[in-house]
């Protein structure tokens, strides 16, 4: 025992590199003869490594206190645990959700572009999940409005329409890792929202969409200055390919958010049976936010 | 008893000489990233496949398409979770270990500078053309100091062009020096690059190196350091 305490004060007392050289040695093997000279002249490596002379036994004591020190890396194996993994990876995503969400500028403007950096529309790709077309009935079509709203009901186009038209060349950007910049035209989603008395202390919109598609986004984004319930691309009213009669449009976010050929938008604290959108539900992120 | 006292009259302790060549923060960073790395460049070929283009969409022109077997997440979404998680593992380590260098003053044994040129070409040539092997007075031959500087310099590139394409619009003034938004893609394809090529000839030494000289890497202690012979 009096041994091992020895053997332990000076490692503690030498942690700094610059302990007195001739001391450190002394010290550290008091039993020990200068058997070895010239090996003990140089005392600290190049770069000022710290040098011992230790017995087979503290070296190995020595490494095993080492080799526990990085057990914080050996946790990362954890992923490697099929059972953990997929929690693990859950969390990841979640803490980048919260973190995206912390860096949000609920008055920063995704940058607007001139006409000539426009793609043209032919060069504008259509990206649906099932169906290109879901057949809406445009002449009968409308909103329904649900939730937390004073007037909720169905509102038809041309009272979508009635609010200021906003007109941007933003870019749309794909989780894919391609992007286009486009024309897009449509009502404010904070002006709408305001028309009809929605709470905007609410977290969420959620929106359904008539090809079965479901998106929820934060209020935060929602009432950003770009974001659109989009009717017009081109100057064209919307295509049905593109989401005809009325899409989301959100310069701000990924382009799986943008939901369009809406049905349903519904203000509210908490997500209809927790789900939270279509690729959402299956592994993408929910913020999706750029 | 009495036979061994005449052969060995005085019984000294064997000693082994050791030193302390990488404190704890620097171990931990390196495995942490070592990890972080690996998965961040197999999930990252996993994501470019989505869009294996630095091109336009219409009409799509493909640049490589990495094969699945070297991608990690099995599909977009899968490999978007690990490089979404192991980013800020990656990021936290890098961070760890460039604010311990400065602060210990580590840096200046690492760190490539001006100076350190003219020693690449004869150290290159005694790993590659089996040249005289130069002699080294410092912890890091003028070689390495380039390759562990390069992996800074790759590590700091793909950060801020990562930053860039996760969110263009919150970082829009950062994607301006990097030559505009869609560079940021292309750099941060390089920076992999990048890793690509350090990753071999940083494993061929620890190879050639052998045990002891890995195992330091690991307990922080190497024995016998050859600047003791």
């Amino acid at each position: 025992m009096p041994d091992e305490q020895q053997d332990r004060r000076p490692q503690q007392a030498q942690s700094e590199e610059s302990a007195p050289e001739s001391q450190q040695s002394a010290d550290q093997n008091p039993r020990q003869e200068p058997a070895q000279p010239e090996k003990l002249s140089l005392r600290s490596g190049p770069a000022g490594e710290e040098i011992r002379d230790v017995t087979s036994r503290e070296r190995g004591r020595i490494n095993r206190r080492e080799l526990l020190k990085l057990l914080p890396v050996v946790a990362v194996g954890a992923f490697a645990i099929p059972r953990l993994r997929e929690p693990l990876l859950m969390d990841g995503l979640h803490f980048s959700d919260w973190a995206a969400g912390k860096l949000f500028g609920r008055h920063r403007l995704a940058q607007t572009f001139s006409n000539s950096a426009v793609v043209p529309f032919e060069r504008f790709p259509y990206n649906y999940y099932d169906v290109v077309d879901p057949d809406v009935d445009l002449e009968h079509w409308t909103l329904t409005v649900e939730g937390l709203v004073q007037r909720p009901g169905e509102y038809k186009l041309a009272q979508i329409q009635a609010f200021p038209k906003v007109v941007q060349n933003t870019r749309h950007v794909c989780v894919e890792g391609w992007d286009v910049i486009g024309n897009f035209g449509g009502t404010r989603a904070s002006d709408f929202l305001r028309g009809i008395g929605a709470d905007l202390t609410a977290r969420y919109l959620e929106v359904e969409c008539a090809d079965g598609y479901y998106e929820s986004i934060d209020m935060e984004t929602v009432l950003h200055p770009q974001t659109l319930f989009c009717y017009e691309m081109y100057g064209q009213p919307l295509d049905r390919g593109h989401g005809a009669p009325l899409r989301l449009q959100m310069p701000t976010k990924l382009g799986y958010k943008q939901a369009k050929y809406l049905n349903t938008v519904r203000v509210t604290n908490v997500l209809k049976g927790g789900m939270r959108g279509y690729w959402e539900d299956q592994g993408y992120d929910w913020f999706g936010g750029l | 008893m009495a036979a061994n006292a005449n052969v060995i009259e005085t019984p000294k302790p064997q000693t082994i000489t050791v030193a302390y060549e990488h404190p704890l923060a620097v171990r931990i960073a390196h495995w942490l990233n070592a990890v972080a790395v690996l998965v961040l460049i197999t999930s990252g070929l996993r994501i470019f496949r989505a869009f294996p283009s630095f091109g336009p969409k219409i009409p799509q022109q493909n640049f490589w398409v990495p094969p699945p077997g070297i991608t990690l997440g099995g599909w977009l979404a899968g490999a978007l979770q690990w490089h979404f998680t192991f980013m800020w593992i990656f990021v936290g380590s890098g961070l760890t270990y460039v604010i311990y260098q400065v602060v210990t003053g580590h840096w200046r044994q690492v760190l490539f500078l001006p100076r350190d040129v003219k020693g690449v070409w004869p150290m290159a040539r005694h790993y590659f053309l089996f040249g005289k092997k130069p002699a080294v007075e410092a912890a890091y031959n003028p070689l390495q100091k380039l390759a562990y500087t390069s992996t800074i310099f790759f590590g700091a590139v793909s950060f801020l062009t990562g930053l860039v394409m996760y969110k263009p619009v919150q970082f829009w003034w950062l994607a301006w020096p990097m030559g505009g938004y869609h560079f940021a893609r292309i750099w941060h394809f390089v920076a992999m690059c990048g890793f690509v090529a350090f990753i071999p000839g940083h494993l061929i030494m620890v190879l050639l190196h052998g045990w002891n000289n890995f195992y330091s890497m690991i307990t922080g202690w190497k024995r016998d350091p050859e600047y003791l012979d």
